[in-house]
């Protein structure tokens, strides 16, 4: 039933996504025109490839890191993909696929360096490091990130800034073909883990005595969330609020279970990120407003509707 | 080796990185099924230690520590789960869960990854449930829970898991008198009812002493007293172990201890 009321909701939000938008068409002809299908239809489907990847990465690193409160860009990679793709702008790198290449190096080479450091006490990765790592490497990149702007010429950075709060612009068939290949890839690996991270919500000593490997199970979290969030981050720029916000819908609607939470922030994060998107489209055509703006906007008062529930309960 | 042998530590040693002294220096502690033994000693004597050297969490440097046959650190970590069932001394769960869904988590080492739950998971599960007289809580939100009761369910979920041998860590540290009472009436019957071995780390010396088949007191890292309640707990040994003068009475053929007052 629940399931129903989910799919329910995701066709209507591609519908909503493909019929909308500053360009009228009329419906008898929608199927017949390039708008659908060049434009409309590859950029619903990447902000459902992309909003489901931020609600899946959420929903298990909030999980892993202990943390409710936990959002799959706190752990530094926003700061090494907007690195990334600021420096690309600055040396002004061309080629369509500068920009998500650089972003996603970026991120990779932030992940790279939280795993490391959350390596410092053992093999098993330790929450707290993993977390004030992020926030630390984030930081980083950030004030890089900020000296790279201040130094490069302006007209060129409008892009880089409108980047990084995010935007399906760039959607093309292309991006869709590879991020619908890759994304399956880290989602397996989270639903392999899905009992593990249920028993993980426990804490470290009890997973342990109820057979889970803790320092295995942690690593490959940790990597397959990141993996998620990077891709996300390199077609769509930094989207805040998604990871956050529908792991918690989804805990509500579905329980604590891994192995249904996961699928649900998925689709829930998938609906979310379209709804935004359609309205970041429209709400003041012909000029479009940046996604992550738009999440911020709905996101934030959620935020606030979550805490006073949590400090009520 | 005895077929009902289920824990095998012997002459155990283990110090933790930098530490200047060892934390446990030569202990031993074998626990066959349908046992129950019972672990004393002052804070810092070195129980939880052995607890997790006897889990395999801790490699010793001297001496060994099995289950059933195999070295405890060479079990993996999914099959140890399927023989020994653990209440540790802390937990906390991130997101509220009920009764049932936790006490479902002890199913999982018998699940793989990809399994669905089957009809002996829950039969297993509501089992335990009845075992620990909390199947009327089974829908209950796990915070709406007294200490006693919590601490039953969390029995229950080691249950599911099937184990051969129950460890249980200061279990009923903050319960009051007749949920601490309920608790050891429990595992007492666990252990009778179906040839289950357990350890109970706990402070409390009378209710121990009542109700463990055997005991083994630690003192600095090593066994001071080991075996029958009364060997264990008599004056001369507890006084200096514990470093408080005593009395040792009986009751139902058990010691029984009472502190005396230094300043009358």
């Amino acid at each position: 039933m629940k399931w129903l009321v989910l799919s329910l909701a995701l066709l209507a939000a591609l519908l909503a996504a493909v019929t909308l938008g500053p360009a009228a068409v009329p419906a008898g002809q929608l199927f017949h025109s390039a708008i659908f299908w060049d434009l409309r239809l590859p950029r619903a489907l990447l902000a459902l490839l992309v909003g489901g990847s931020l609600g899946a990465a959420g929903a298990s690193l909030q999980s892993l890191v202990r943390n409710p409160l936990a959002d799959p860009f706190l752990l530094g990679l926003s700061g090494g993909a907007g690195l990334g793709a600021v420096l690309a702008i600055a040396l002004h790198l061309g080629g369509a696929w500068t920009l998500p290449l650089a972003a996603f190096a970026g991120a990779l080479l932030a992940l790279g360096l939280v795993f490391r450091l959350g390596l410092v006490g053992g093999s098993a990765l330790d929450p707290r490091v993993l977390l004030l790592g992020g926030v630390a490497v984030g930081a980083f990149c950030g004030a890089v990130t900020t000296a790279v702007v201040s130094l490069a010429e302006a007209s060129a950075l409008r892009n880089a800034y409108l980047w990084l709060w995010g935007g399906l612009s760039g959607a093309s068939w292309d991006t869709v073909t590879l991020v619908a290949v890759y994304v399956p890839i880290p989602l397996v690996v989270l639903l392999a883990a899905a009992r593990p991270l249920d028993l993980l919500t426990l804490g470290e000593e009890p997973a342990r005595y109820l057979g889970t490997d803790v320092a295995v199970t942690r690593r490959r979290v940790y990597l397959a969330a990141s993996l998620l969030t990077a891709a996300a981050v390199a077609v769509a720029g930094v989207i805040g609020f998604v990871g956050l916000i529908v792991p918690h819908l989804g805990r509500a609607l579905f329980g604590g279970r891994h192995r249904a939470l996961l699928p649900a922030s998925f689709l829930a994060g998938g609906i979310l990120l379209l709804l935004a998107d359609t309205l970041a489209r429209t709400a003041v055509a012909p000029r479009e407003l940046p996604v992550g703006v738009v999440t911020a906007l709905v996101g934030v008062p959620l935020f606030v509707l979550l805490l006073r529930r949590w400090t009520a309960a | 080796m005895d077929r009902g042998l289920i824990l095998d530590v012997r002459d155990a040693s283990f110090r933790y990185p930098g530490a200047a002294r060892d934390a446990l220096a030569g202990v031993s502690l074998a626990v066959s099924a349908g046992e129950f033994v019972s672990l004393l000693g002052p804070n810092g004597s070195g129980k939880t230690t052995l607890v997790r050297l006897a889990l395999g969490l801790h490699a010793p440097h001297a001496g060994s520590a099995a289950i059933l046959g195999r070295t405890a650190g060479q079990w993996p970590r999914g099959a140890l789960a399927r023989a020994v069932g653990v209440v540790s001394q802390r937990e906390d769960n991130l997101f509220p869960q009920r009764v049932h869904e936790t006490v479902r988590l002890g199913r999982y080492p018998h699940l793989g990854p990809w399994a669905r739950e089957r009809d002996e998971d829950r039969a297993a599960v509501e089992r335990a449930l009845q075992r620990c007289d909390v199947a009327g809580l089974a829908d209950r939100w796990l915070w709406t829970l007294s200490g006693g009761e919590y601490q039953r369910v969390r029995i229950a979920r080691a249950l599911a898991q099937e184990p051969q041998l129950l460890v249980l860590d200061e279990p009923t540290a903050s319960l009051d008198l007749r949920h601490e009472m309920e608790l050891f009436e429990l595992v007492r019957s666990l252990v009778d009812g179906s040839g289950l071995a357990a350890v109970f780390v706990t402070h409390d010396v009378n209710l121990a002493a009542r109700f463990a088949d055997r005991l083994l007191l630690l003192a600095e890292g090593r066994v001071r007293a080991a075996g029958a309640p009364a060997d264990v707990l008599r004056r001369d040994i507890v006084e200096g172990v514990f470093g408080w003068p005593l009395v040792v009475s009986s009751f139902d053929d058990r010691p029984q201890l009472t502190p005396l007052r230094r300043q009358p």
